[in-house]
Formats: C-alpha cells, structure tokens, sequence
C-alpha cells in the first residue's frame, strides 16, 4: 500500500480504506494493476452527505476482484466544490455511476469524459439527494390543489409575453 | 461509399430517436441514434424517465418500512431485491437467519429468476419476431405469480422478507405445488428451445450480434447473464454465498463468444439450474423458526456496510449507512444491474444496424424501474 | 348473347364478392389461428366465437376520420392503395376454381376466362402492386416512409426474380402457360406436380412469403421497427385497403400455389377410378380445401418464426433463392430432354 492511506478501518467483514482525493487515481491504479489485489470490478461509485463535516462529501468506490474473489471500499472525502478526480480512466464502469453521484450530490468530478446528468432532467437546478433538498421537492413547485396549476401556467405565459 | 462532398451525394448522418415510449415492452428508454445507413455509428441512452427517487425515499422512512420500496424497483422480481435488502441490515446488524428462513428465501429467490427470465425470454423473443413464445413464457410465469399470490398475497410487488427471516411460514401444501411446477417448467424449457435454440433464423439474428469481449466485460461494470456470457465465471451465488446457497448443488452456465446468442443460452441453463436448486431447498426443507432474534425497534449501530446478492439481472448491491441514532437509514444506495449492464449499450450496438439495437436492448435484460430508482 | 355477355358479368360478380368477403375474413382468421396457437381464443366478443369481427372492424374504419397529412401529394395518396389493390384482386380472372360443369342446363366453366398466357397475366399484374407501394411511401411526404417503402419494394422485387424463376420451371414440367390447361396436364400425367417439382415447390412457398410481405419476412411493416412502414401516414379506409391487399395477395399466391402444385381442382388420385366416392365433393370445393391449406400455413408460419433482418433476407433471396431456382431450372430442362 502506498503510503498515503489515511485510515484503515474493518467492520462486518468489510474493509474500508480512506484516501485523500489527490492520491485517489494512484490508490486506484494501485489496487487494480496490482496481482495480490487485482480489483478491476467497479462495482458501485456512490457518495453520502454528512453536511456539518467542512468535506461534506464521502465518495465511496466498492471494488471487487475477479480473481481473488474479495472485496474492498476505497472511500475520498470531499467537500462542495473540491474537484475528485474521475475514475473512469481506471474503470470504465465508473463513467455512469459518477455520472449519478454528479447529478445527485453535485460532485465535482475532474476529468470525466462526459458530465452530464443523468436521471434528473438535463436543465434540473439543485442536487436532490443532498441532506439540505426537501424530501417534496423545492419549493415553489410545490402543487397542492389543482389551482397552484393554473396559477404557474399563468405566470409562465405572462413571463412568456414580456 | 466515401462522401464527395459538394457533389452529387452528400451522405450525413441520420439521428433517430427511439423514443421514450416503444412498442417492445422494456420501459421509458430512450436511446438517441446516430445512422450512416442503416448502421449505426454512435448512439446515446437517455435515462432517468422513471426516477421516484426511491433512495432519498428511503431516508425518511424506518428500516422496516424500505422493503415496500425495494419492491418496486425491479418489479419483475421484486423478492429478490427484498432479500437484497434484508440480508444487507442483517449484515449489518450482525443477525443470525434461521435455516428453515433462509431455504426458503433461496426457493423464493430462485423462483423469481425463473419469473425474471421468462420475462425476458418472452419480450426478448417479441422483439426478433417470434411472437408466441411471448405468449408461452407468460403462462409459466402466470404458474409462479399463483404461487407467489398463495404465499404472500400479492402477484407483483410481494413485501415478503422482514429483516431477519420472513414474515409468513410457506402455506400448506405450497411446497408441492412448487415441485409439480418445477416438473411443469423443466418441460416448458424444452419446449422454449426447441422453438428457438436452432431456428436458423434466430441464430442468423442472435448469433455474431454485440460481441463483448470478457476483459471489456469487466472494465464496463457487466455482470449477471451478460457477463457470464462473455465466459467470466463470477457469479454471486458462488463466490460470496448468502442465503442457503453454500448448501446448494449447481452449476453456473458460462458463454463462450458473448454474442447475443451466448447470453441466451446463458440464461436458458440458468432456467434449468434454479429448477435443480429449487427442488433441492423445497426437498430438504428443515424444520424451524422463520424469524431470528430481531430486536423489536431496528436500529442498527454506526456503520455501513455494502452487501451484494445475484439477481436475476446482475449483482445487486445495497450499500447502507446507519448513523445508530435514528430510526432511518442516514443513506440507503442500490447498485442496480440494470443501470450498470445499460452503459454497455452503446459499445455493443456500436456498427451494428437498426433492427439488431432492440434484440440488444433485449439481450441485456433491463428493467427501467431498477436503472432509474 | 347470354353466354358471352351475362354469363361472365355474372361470374366476376361473384368473384368479385366472394373474394373480398374472403379477404375480409381472413382477418379473422389469422387473428383466430394465431390466437390458438399462442393459448389464447381470439376475438370471441362479436357474434357467436367472433364470427362477425370483420363487420365490426370494417364499419370501424369506415368511420375513422380520414386523415390526408397537408403536404402530401393528395392524388397519389389516395391512388396508392388502389393501384395496390386493383391488381390483387383483377388476378382472380384467370385462376381456375373449376372444369366446366353443368349448370341449371349450361355447360359453365368455373373460371372467368381462360387466357392461354395466363400464368404470364398473373406475374405480370402482380408486378404493379409494386408500384403501389413505392407511390404510399413517396406520397406520405414523409423521411420514414419513403425509406421503408423502397426497402419494402426492394424486397418485393428481388424475390419476384426468384418466384418467376420457379414459375418458368413449372411452365417446362406442364408445357403449356394456360392456367386451366396446367390443372388438365396434372391430370393427365396421373401426378400432382408437387411430386415432380418439391424444390419448386418449396422455393415458390418461401417466395410467396416475401412477396406478400409476411412473417418471417415482414421488416418493412414490423412494429419494432422504428418506422411504421410505408403505411405510417395512412388511417382509416386506405389503411384497411393496404391491409386487405396484403391478404388478397396471400389468397392470390395460394390459390396459384394449389393450381400448380396440387392439382388445382383435381381431387386426390383423379385417374384412380376405385376413390371416385370423393367425387362428391365438388370440385370447387377440392380447390377451396387446398387453398386454405395454404392459408393456414402462411398463418402458421407467421405465429411461429421470428423475423428476418432486412440484410438477411435480401441476402436469403439474392444468394440462396435465386441461384436454386435457375438450377431447378437447368436441372428440369436437362431430366425433360433426357426422358
């Protein structure tokens, strides 16, 4: 292991190893290129939002190895606008998975080929899945009787005409 | 045909939208295709038209209440992300299954793949042309949703794990009526390959059609049926046991070519193995509690932890974060198959023609309710 | 008088009728057959087990708005599934239901005419069904339809090359082009000609699929296709005019099929006097039977097999069909010197 591990931990026979987000494609390359670990399944990119921490971000990788048949979960904290290297020059099964963290969490993905979101619609404001998104959606869409409707369909044919 | 341009043929790409809304029954897809011709030469999946947002969902409800969600994200077999689930917080709140339990959910589990695969068979069949099987994969499937309907009451979205065991002991009698359906179905399968495995029509169309490579396979994030058919030998069942399955005699079907035709076969044996495993756990069912010591109120400690199961479509992977204070999960994260098996989509239709991206679609085996949450 | 006049207005009356009653319900019985073979019953609502389906959908699209798209050239769009139509069903004239039999004190052939180039009648007009299809695709004005038409008459064509071959190979075995006189040479060489020619025989079935755009050759009318065909702009009573084209010509390629191959209205072992007792069925009736034998494996054929890809069948017809009908054909003329 390089020496850049900041924390190693083992819970319910999983292996969490924390790297920082600079070290993050050499960790990886690392894990994959080497034979005793040969992790080169992505199998999940995803992040959690712990909001009072200043790095606000945790974006996990879960890898596995064909091979060797183990897993380990390589885990970067980040915070709102840090750019995180992409992994997706490492694993191609990254490109996606990114893709969603980027549309949810609003990540900051450096060097991913193709940015984008990806379940919400391309024009969408805000990162849903962020602690600090209410759970009904923002606010002013927000549709309780069938005139709120009416109401928003007005007001955007009146912004139409100006 | 080189392009002169300026003179007389001018040859420019032609974008076609399969739309969200298709005659072949796989879901809000929308695939945006570049043609030269009749080939295509890049192409673009849109997803996202079926996101309920199932994960943020899942942060406001308690533990117990999220198997309901899991249900509805691949519905087509929805007990198997239930189990997905159960077992992940069993996981991680160190819970011991009960034997009988856990039988029994690999029985369950193994007949939702059959469900899952006739599903696909039937649509990805639809899709090439050949209509009946369509009708045919559906009567079996009819026979499995009565017997899901006996169990636990509902035909499509079952409810039917709780965390650590299930809710309901098997009804009496439903241990028989699965072994006559196993004998049902082995002839069923049969009568499946006998109407496709060597009509030389489906071969022409099938075989040669989205070739991945296994080191491809692999880098893109494939698992499940296609990237067994690309001749990796992975499959959860086997290398991470959970449920009953060390205690299980099977084989995992391989693929040689990863071709279209490949992956049929691949889930064609697989139809025959989960009749194998389901006889074997209906047979030696032991006697015993269906539920474990499960605290009344859950609430596992802090931590998070990232467990996968094989579902009919790939690996599904639930990776959960519990903060020990709540009630609720801090985050809840599924690894869908489908989401992971789509990316592959536009290397495998890359200069292949109009009519081959719907037998690839197929091919893959997605569900829109899975890639979109 | 009568006999030159009225006698075959008569006739192609009920032919006429007769023929698009059939076609009518034929749509039922594709629906029905296909129904049965996939485990389910059909239409059963309308009438007694679905029997009267056909009124109701023919009513159906009598009613249905009749949509012509702004920039589409409005005659052409309206000609097109004529000039589909008319020659399917004006085939009929030559196609023997029967020998000349005593009706109500008159000797009355049971066909319309009896032309001594028939056979050549029969290709020729089917031909301009052709033109039917590329005049819908051009007029709907449309990217889509225009393209899938000119695969669908691509299709038509390459295979008409290979079902003529066949046919030119039939015209050796019986030596004559007269439709009738074809059925009076089965009868006189004792055999149904599909004992002398099986490959023929084969080859015209499989070219009459195409021809007739069916399963498992129908790419250009697939509704997983992209497109919907060349049909896509098309509602309501040209819709249905397109649709009972296709099944006239089924009907078409069917009864040329069993005036070639199975004797026409020959009944089985015509010069075998000891199983002259089924001669009570008349003969008409034998030609009705094995018509719709044939309809019923068109039918079977398409609730079975999956589709063709529009390169694979192009290929199937250039590569495989046309090539085993010219040696069909050599093959005959050298078996008729030698013997």
């Amino acid at each position: 292991m390089p020496g850049a591990v900041t924390q190693l931990s083992f819970y319910v026979g999983d292996w969490t190893v924390i790297v920082p987000a600079d070290k993050l494609i050499e960790a990886g390359r690392f894990l994959r290129d080497t034979p005793e670990t040969a992790f080169d399944f992505c199998s999940d990119v995803t992040a959690s939002d712990w909001p009072p921490r200043a790095q606000r971000f945790d974006v996990i990788y879960c890898l596995y190895s064909t091979r060797h048949r183990h897993r380990v979960r390589l885990k970067v904290r980040a915070g709102d606008n840090e750019p995180v290297p992409s992994v997706s020059v490492i694993w191609p099964a990254a490109n996606w998975l990114e893709r969603e963290v980027y549309d949810l969490f609003g990540v900051n993905f450096v060097g991913h080929p193709d940015r984008r979101r990806i379940l919400m619609p391309e024009d969408w404001q805000g990162f849903p899945q962020r602690k600090d998104y209410p759970l009904e959606g923002p606010g002013e869409l927000l549709m309780e009787s069938p005139l709120d409707w009416l109401r928003l369909k007005q007001a955007r044919e009146e912004s139409e005409i100006e | 045909m080189t392009t002169h341009t300026g003179q007389m043929f001018d040859t420019e790409e032609l974008v076609i939208n399969m739309g969200p809304q298709h005659p072949s029954t796989h879901g809000v897809l929308r695939v945006v295709l570049r043609l030269d011709g009749e080939r295509v030469v890049s192409s673009d999946v849109v997803i996202g038209y079926l996101h309920r947002g199932i994960e943020k969902l899942s942060e406001n409800r308690n533990w117990t209440q999220i198997i309901l969600l899991t249900d509805r994200m691949d519905y087509v077999a929805a007990a198997t992300n239930n189990v997905g689930y159960c077992e992940t917080v069993e996981k991680l709140m160190q819970l011991e299954v009960p034997r009988r339990a856990r039988y029994i959910r690999t029985a369950i589990c193994e007949l939702q793949r059959i469900a899952s695969h006739c599903l696909w068979l039937g649509t990805h069949a639809m899709d090439i042309g050949a209509m009946t099987v369509f009708l045919y994969a559906f009567r079996e499937r009819e026979l499995i949703l009565d017997l899901f309907e006996e169990y636990c009451g509902a035909r499509l979205t079952y409810n039917s794990m709780r965390i650590g065991g299930l809710p309901l002991d098997i009804p009496v009698g439903w241990d028989k009526k699965v072994l006559e359906f196993c004998n049902i179905m082995s002839e069923k399968v049969d009568e499946y390959e006998e109407l496709l495995t060597h009509n030389r029509i489906w071969l022409e169309r099938t075989r040669g059609v989205g070739v991945i490579s296994a080191e491809q396979a692999i880098a893109i994030g494939l698992s499940g049926p296609p990237l067994r058919g690309s001749g990796v030998a992975r499959d959860v069942r086997k290398d991470e046991p959970y449920a009953a399955y060390d205690e299980m005699k099977f084989e995992v079907p391989i693929g040689t070519n990863g071709d279209t035709y490949d992956r049929y076969l691949v889930r064609l044996e697989e139809f025959r193995q989960s009749i194998k495993i389901i006889r074997q756990s209906i047979e030696g069912l032991p006697e015993g509690p269906i539920v474990g010591k499960v605290p009344r109120l859950i609430k596992p400690a802090v931590g998070e932890t990232y467990h996968a199961i094989e579902s009919p479509k790939g690996e599904l992977g639930y990776f959960i974060v519990s903060d020990g204070k709540s009630t609720n999960p801090y985050r809840f994260r599924v690894r869908p198959p489908s989401f992971c098996n789509l990316q592959a989509l536009p290397q495998l239709i890359k200069g292949h023609m109009v009519a081959d991206v719907v037998a690839l679609i197929g091919s893959i085996d997605v569900v829109l309710g899975e890639v979109d949450r | 008088m009568i006999d030159t006049y009225l006698i075959p207005l008569l006739k192609i009356l009920f032919v006429l009728n007769a023929t698009l009653v059939g076609v009518t319900y034929m749509v039922l019985l594709e629906r029905k057959v296909i129904a049965w073979v996939q485990v389910r019953l059909g239409p059963m609502r309308v009438g007694p087990y679905g029997v009267l389906q056909p009124i109701a959908d023919a009513v159906k699209l009598i009613l249905k708005e009749d949509i012509t798209p702004t920039r589409a050239d409005k005659w052409v769009f309206t000609a097109a599934p004529i000039i589909v139509m008319v020659p399917a069903l004006i085939t009929f004239a030559v196609i023997p239901f029967g020998p000349v039999v005593n009706l109500f004190g008159r000797q009355v052939p049971l066909y319309i005419t009896d032309v001594n180039v028939g056979l050549l009648y029969i290709v020729s007009v089917a031909s301009i069904g052709v033109y039917g299809i590329i005049l819908g695709g051009w007029a709907s004005n449309s990217k889509f339809p225009l393209l899938a038409s000119l695969r669908a008459s691509a299709q038509l064509i390459s295979y008409e090359v290979a079902v003529t071959m066949t046919l030119v190979s039939m015209i050796m075995t019986a030596g004559t082009l007269s439709m009738v006189k074809i059925v009076e040479s089965q009868y006189n060489a004792h055999l149904w000609f599909i004992f002398v020619q099986p490959v023929a025989f084969v080859l015209f079935f499989i070219g009459g699929l195409a021809e007739t755009n069916r399963a498992p050759f129908d790419m250009a009318e697939a509704e997983q296709e992209l497109t919907g065909g060349f049909h896509t702009e098309y509602s309501g009573m040209r819709f249905a005019l397109f649709f009972l084209a296709e099944y006239a010509n089924m009907i078409v390629v069917s009864s040329v099929a069993t005036t070639l191959f199975l004797g026409g209205w020959l009944r089985p072992f015509p010069n075998i006097a000891a199983l002259s007792f089924l001669g009570i069925i008349p003969s008409w009736m034998w030609f009705l039977l094995k018509t719709f034998v044939f309809l019923y494996i068109f039918l079977w054929v398409r609730a079975t097999l999956p589709r063709y890809r529009y390169d694979q069948l192009m290929r199937l017809g250039w590569k495989v069909l046309i090539p085993v009908a010219i040696a069909n054909v050599v093959v005959t003329g050298i078996v008729m010197v030698l013997f």
